[in-house]
């Protein structure tokens, strides 16, 4: 096969916080083949948490990823809850619910900002990220914290919210709502836009329940899953929300699907806040007794999975940690196959895997360099470009 | 919108004489396996401990036969040898059933289950590399993590042998 190229993406770029390595097989335009490497940014959490109390874990599992930076503590501590057997109190599992779906938000703004970006549509991404700025400002209000909000606590969370808070962050909730339905319309209506994310990269689903694949990677492709509804914890079984579930597996579902999440987050928000119960804000853990728990929650891109195994003592004797990007990149294999090369940024996107890794590609042909990341990011605005030429 | 379907929290509530009618996953584990042995943590959460040459059909019972999701596995180093969990997800109950299954010290090796389930791919490659646990029959069992490092091999950090880095320096 001498026609064949490889296109290595990655690993190191200053702005991601995963670095991963893609080596795309690619014959013509046509990508074949896949494979990824990565452990770049492999930080031993499992090796150091067993030192830590845990009390202290929270803290560390926090910093393993700085968008999800309260789904680790959350699944953490529910892993903690589940072998001692305690149970938070109410109004710390509204609490919970509600800094979590704000977390959902940002992420999924993030992300529908650099699909923009890579598509070259810029104001997408400079107007996506304009309005998570409001909910990082949520959170410093509320936490202390632009991020790493160390809200979360065996048996409870760390700070209330104020009764004086929660008229902004309902307003803020409506500026959401509003810009949101924008964006979806802007997505939708625009042909263009369209014409690049419909069709591409699919993933069936067969080769979402092959791969195991979580979150919204999986739930566009058909799989009905959702650890909130599934396994429901914190106040997630005391308000009314929906799941989206979209059949098609292509980019443009998951793009549907993210943007629809965020409306039913701020559901979410808005319910909690409204039933939000009076009490205590954390139940007092004494012990954590031999045995072993499994926490879950769903992050912005799928299930996080936490396991503890306690020997009685204040210290975990094994601490598992899976992320759900672990799951969903590994899929990047089978929906990458067979599409351009154009297209492959966005399709490895398409996972929210932390990807800021495949702006830094470069091609090698026969020792010289052909492609840099940015060739491949022109490469995709120069399809869009032609795309709307076409339709002018 | 095309193909959007919504489901409401808790819906669609599974039929309760269908769920009656059907063995549970535990029941229908013991009839594939009989030694195996069920701990109940909560209603929720069930390990199933099982010898490891049944490992395959039981894993393959709980994915093809019941419509499980692996989340993942965890190695452990026990006294006893290496304790191996698979941590299969039953999304339309929201229970976890947890395999255990033993290899020890001297023969640390288990059946491969990426032969026919992606999903286990790279978490076999993780434990090998980790605690130097044997997955026969793996299509490609090379370092995950540290493929691109020079960390030496025959060198398991999540083994309770592993000689940490502070203690090096006080000898």
């Amino acid at each position: 096969m001498s026609s064949r190229r490889i296109v290595p993406i990655g690993p190191y770029h200053p702005l991601q916080e995963e670095p991963e390595f893609f080596k795309l097989i690619v014959e013509g335009e046509t990508v074949v083949d896949l494979e990824i490497n990565i452990g770049y940014n492999h930080r031993g959490h499992e090796f150091i948490s067993p030192e830590l109390t845990y009390d202290q874990i929270p803290f560390l599992v926090e910093r393993i990823c700085g968008i999800c930076s309260n789904s680790h503590p959350l699944a953490c501590v529910l892993a903690v809850e589940d072998c001692a057997g305690i149970k938070p109190p109410p109004r710390a599992n509204y609490i919970r619910s509600i800094v979590h779906e704000l977390e959902r938000i940002h992420s999924h703004l993030l992300w529908v900002g650099l699909a923009g970006h890579f598509i070259g549509y810029n104001t997408v991404w400079m107007w996506a990220w304009r309005y998570r700025e409001h909910i990082l400002e949520l959170f410093e209000m509320i936490t202390g914290n632009r991020n790493h909000y160390a809200m979360n606590k065996p048996g409870g969370v760390r700070r209330d919210i104020k009764t004086e808070q929660i008229p902004q962050i309902f307003a803020v909730m409506d500026v959401v709502d509003k810009k949101v339905m924008m964006l979806t319309k802007a997505v939708l209506d625009d042909p263009v836009i369209r014409s690049r994310l419909e069709g591409v990269g699919v993933l069936t689903r067969e080769q979402a329940i092959a791969y195991s694949v979580t979150g919204p990677t999986a739930r566009p492709s058909g799989v009905d899953i959702d650890v909130r509804r599934d396994d429901p914890h914190c106040a997630y079984d005391c308000v009314p929300w929906n799941v989206i579930v979209l059949n098609e597996g292509d980019v443009l579902a998951k793009t549907k699907a993210r943007l629809l999440e965020i409306v039913e987050s701020t559901r979410i928000i808005r319910a909690c806040l409204k039933d939000l119960p009076d009490g205590p804000i954390e139940t007092r853990v004494d012990e954590v007794p031999p045995g072993e728990g499994i926490g879950r929650t769903e992050a912005p891109r799928g299930e996080v999975f936490h396991y503890i195994r306690s020997d009685g003592s204040n210290r975990p004797l094994r601490h598992k940690v899976r992320a759900p990007s672990y799951m969903n990149i590994a899929s990047n294999v089978v929906a990458i196959k067979g599409g351009s090369i154009a297209d492959a940024a966005l399709t490895l996107a398409a996972v929210d895997p932390c990807y800021c890794c495949t702006e830094r590609m470069a091609a090698f042909e026969d020792g010289k360099l052909r492609f840099t990341g940015k060739d491949l990011l022109k490469l995709s605005w120069a399809k869009t470009e032609r795309l709307k030429e076409q339709r002018a | 919108m095309n193909g959007l379907r919504l489901t409401a929290n808790g819906l669609p509530l599974p039929d309760p004489e269908a769920v009656g009618r059907q063995p549970s996953a535990v029941s229908g584990l013991k009839v594939l396996i009989p030694e195996a042995e069920v701990y109940e943590h909560n209603p929720k959460r069930l390990y199933v401990t099982i010898p490891r040459e049944r490992l395959t059909d039981a894993a393959k019972y709980l994915h093809r036969e019941r419509g499980m999701r692996l989340s993942t596995c965890t190695g452990i180093d026990t006294r006893d040898g290496f304790e191996v969990l698979y941590h299969f997800s039953e999304d339309s109950t929201g229970t976890m059933y947890t395999l255990k299954v033993l290899a020890p010290k001297d023969d640390p090796k288990l059946d491969s289950q990426a032969t026919w389930f992606p999903a286990a791919n790279w978490i076999e490659r993780e434990m090998h590399e980790l605690l130097g646990i044997d997955f026969p029959g793996h299509p490609n069992l090379i370092p995950l993590l540290t493929s691109d490092t020079d960390w030496e091999e025959d060198k398991y950090p999540l083994r309770r042998d592993f000689e940490r880095r502070s203690d090096a320096h006080e000898q």
